[in-house]
């Protein structure tokens, strides 16, 4: 009673080898995705590190405008003090200190600011991964929304997010995702982004990705200690801009690149990886992913095909057997 | 050797334990129903997915392959003198996926909305997790079917004997269609994670390596189940003993064809660092190995012992390595940030244990019930 392992290996291996055989293939075939291409009118932020002071006006400013609760991390529970993004809390700015924590925008004997809230990633991994579309980007603004009467609360999400962005509540027996939506439900009102609003220094600036991106080049091209022009809230329409020297930038646009672009972009005087961003590919998580999906399962072509041969294959042997019945 | 209802007393030490098993897991399951996630499991934003996914479906579903493990042989590659091992599978099967797609919706936040993923208006194909539900979903109706012919030999449905005396052939051609899709997709699931997953884990090669490893995991999974059958109900295994012998050697190959692959992607990608520069990453990784390597060792070479014990040692080292590798994949290896941490809860642990023990109690009154274990009286009467 040995195994006929040749018979055995071409039948198993059946179903496998077309899985192996498409997975191997996948890197350049006709079915792979590329990255997904930003709407001409998408809408973003520009953070700049260097011009934030911490004053946490855009926290609050958040929290009003998406009616988010207070979240206490001291012991009084006197006010609002997030840690982190979480299910009650959409944006927060977070302090980098190292050794003596001196100079602003110095990575050695450092310090500086960075905003922590959803990038608006061009090729979204969290809409990719969703099941049911609960997690969608708009094809005008770009903006990545969330419907909460659609989730489905499977957290895939927030797991797939390479900057840990969607936050899930763990508290409520009618729990939601949580995330920057960009104040699209301020939007139609004329008004914009509200921690752009509020934000006293322009570190925070609203507008289209595109204006924003030639105004972060602008700013690269500026001498460090020259003085330089700073817009405030809405790029397109602003308040009264300030002046001041430009600082020593990183000559780098986070988000202009990674992951496909974001449409969050950021400038800093401190590498971003030590600010809690790390350096990511150009190729996005989601065309890998759905590349694979769409040359395995593209139109249902291979598992119709497997079917088939399976049926024939079945049909064969199903009632052949004297073991059959539990005879 | 015509399968036979084992007959037998229902209320036995172990059937109280499970039983007490189950009710602590009702009475946990209460509680996050009424309070939330947190109230009960330590899944947080830096490990959205725990146990309950990680064990009770990703692993559950993958103990639950027998039954495709078995059809692949059985009708496939035409061998039917494994036949007398199918019915146990597939009960085993039916049991494992169905608890393992109702636990989905313990993990569901917002649960009520569970249906959208089965209704086309609502999904989205670009993501894995539409197909693992589709597939899992349909696996268990057939999984049903494919059984069914037990429960009209018992009842004298003649009509549904009939039907699936006719249809038979395309549910068992579903049967390994479905899972060989859906547990290729549970690797999939984490390509969208990008670099989250450490390199000795993230690989485009995810989905083949999940695939095999379900496999070899099916035919573990049977010798396993009848090795304890054979123990716990008291009957004799030298009826069975030559087919679990054959199984093991099939699963033994299975296991050189994951080795082999898994090394080489780790090769070809340049990771071979991680494989030791990884702190505890590395060292599971290398537990996992070993486990995955120990049964070919006990099983293919030329001085290997041929007896039951062997076969059983070797089943329970490839099971545990598939534990491991399904373990490290969703939750050792993955990483969001700093700063996060995860180890289940015990109420968290609890509900797990309950699915575990309601899938067992149910086995244990099924075959005592219907004719599913090859017949031949118990040596002991109970």
């Amino acid at each position: 009673m040995t195994l006929d392992r040749r018979n055995f290996m071409k039948a198993t291996l059946g179903g496998s080898l077309a899985v192996g055989a498409a997975v191997a293939l996948a890197p350049g075939d006709a079915q792979a995705r590329a990255n997904k291409q930003m709407p001409p009118k998408a809408l973003g932020l520009l953070f700049d590190s260097t011009l934030c002071i911490g004053c946490k006006s855009c926290v609050k400013s958040c929290k009003e405008a998406n009616g988010m609760p207070a979240e206490f991390s001291t012991q009084d529970r006197l006010w609002d003090t997030p840690l982190d993004i979480s299910g009650k809390t959409l944006n927060v700015i977070k302090y980098y200190a190292e050794g003596t924590a001196d100079h602003k925008d110095q990575e050695k004997d450092g310090y500086a600011f960075v905003k922590k809230s959803c990038l608006h990633c061009v090729d979204p991994s969290c809409v990719s991964a969703c099941p049911v579309a609960a997690m969608t980007k708009n094809p005008e603004t770009g903006i990545v929304g969330y419907d909460p009467d659609i989730c489905i609360g499977c957290r895939y999400c927030v797991g797939a997010c390479p900057f840990g962005v969607p936050r899930f509540q763990y508290d409520t027996a009618t729990p939601r995702i949580q995330k920057c939506q960009l104040c699209k439900h301020r939007l139609p009102e004329g008004k914009f982004a509200a921690c752009a609003e509020v934000c006293p220094t322009g570190a925070t600036l609203f507008g289209p990705v595109e204006l924003l991106k030639a105004e972060a080049k602008r700013r690269l091209e500026i001498e460090a200690g020259s003085l330089a022009v700073y817009p405030r809230g809405n790029i397109e329409a602003p308040y009264p801009s300030h002046e001041k020297p430009a600082p020593a930038y990183l000559k780098r646009i986070y988000g202009e690149k990674e992951i496909g672009g974001t449409q969050m972009l950021m400038l800093s005087g401190v590498a971003f990886a030590k600010l809690g961003y790390p350096d990511l590919p150009e190729q996005s998580y989601s065309s890998k992913s759905e590349t694979l999906q769409g040359t395995l399962y593209g139109g249902m072509i291979l598992p119709l095909v497997a079917l088939g041969g399976l049926a024939w294959a079945t049909k064969r042997t199903v009632g052949s057997h004297s073991d059959e019945k539990g005879e | 050797m015509k399968a036979q209802p084992i007959g037998g007393r229902l209320i036995s030490p172990v059937t109280l334990v499970l039983s007490v098993l189950v009710l602590l897991a009702v009475f946990f399951a209460a509680q996050r129903f009424l309070f939330g996630f947190g109230s009960v499991a330590n899944i947080n934003d830096g490990f959205p997915w725990g146990i309950w996914i990680a064990w009770d479906v990703v692993i559950g579903t993958g103990l639950a392959c027998g039954g495709y493990a078995l059809a692949l042989l059985v009708y496939i590659a035409n061998k039917g003198k494994y036949h007398p091992l199918v019915r146990p599978a597939l009960l085993a099967s039916a049991f494992g996926y169905t608890l393992g797609g109702i636990s989905v919706i313990f993990d569901l936040g917002r649960y009520w909305n569970f249906w959208h993923i089965l209704l086309p208006n609502y999904q989205q194909y670009g993501s894995v997790m539409v197909e693992v539900a589709l597939c899992v979903a349909a696996y268990i109706l057939v999984l049903w079917i494919e059984f069914s012919p037990v429960l009209a030999e018992k009842f004298g449905w003649k009509g549904v004997q009939a039907f699936t005396d006719k249809w038979m052939f395309l549910a068992i051609a579903l049967g390994v269609l479905l899972p060989t899709m859906h547990q290729s997709s549970l690797g999939s699931l984490l390509i969208v994670f990008g670099y989250q997953i450490n390199p000795l884990w993230q690989t485009l090669f995810l989905p083949l390596l999940f695939l095999i490893s379900a496999i070899a995991m099916g035919y573990a999974v049977v010798v396993f189940e009848a090795c304890t059958a054979s123990a716990g109900f008291k009957r004799s295994l030298k009826d069975e003993l030559p087919l679990i012998a054959d199984l093991s050697k099939v699963m033994a190959w299975l296991l050189v064809a994951f080795i082999l692959l898994r090394l080489v992607d780790i090769l070809v990608r340049g990771e071979i660092g991680a494989m030791f520069t990884s702190g505890f990453k590395s060292f599971m990784f290398w537990v996992e190995m070993t486990l995955f390597t120990l049964p070919v060792a006990m099983l293919l070479s030329p001085s290997a012992k041929r007896d039951a014990r062997t076969y059983f040692l070797a089943a329970c080292s490839m099971l545990l390595a598939a534990v491991l590798y399904r373990i490290d994949a969703f939750l050792v290896g993955y990483e969001t940030g700093p700063g996060w941490h995860y180890f289940p809860a015990v109420p968290e642990i609890m509900i797990t244990l309950g699915i575990v023990a309601v899938e067992i109690l149910g086995y244990i009154i099924f075959v005592r019930f219907f004719p599913v274990l090859p017949g031949h009286s118990p040596d002991r009467a109970h």
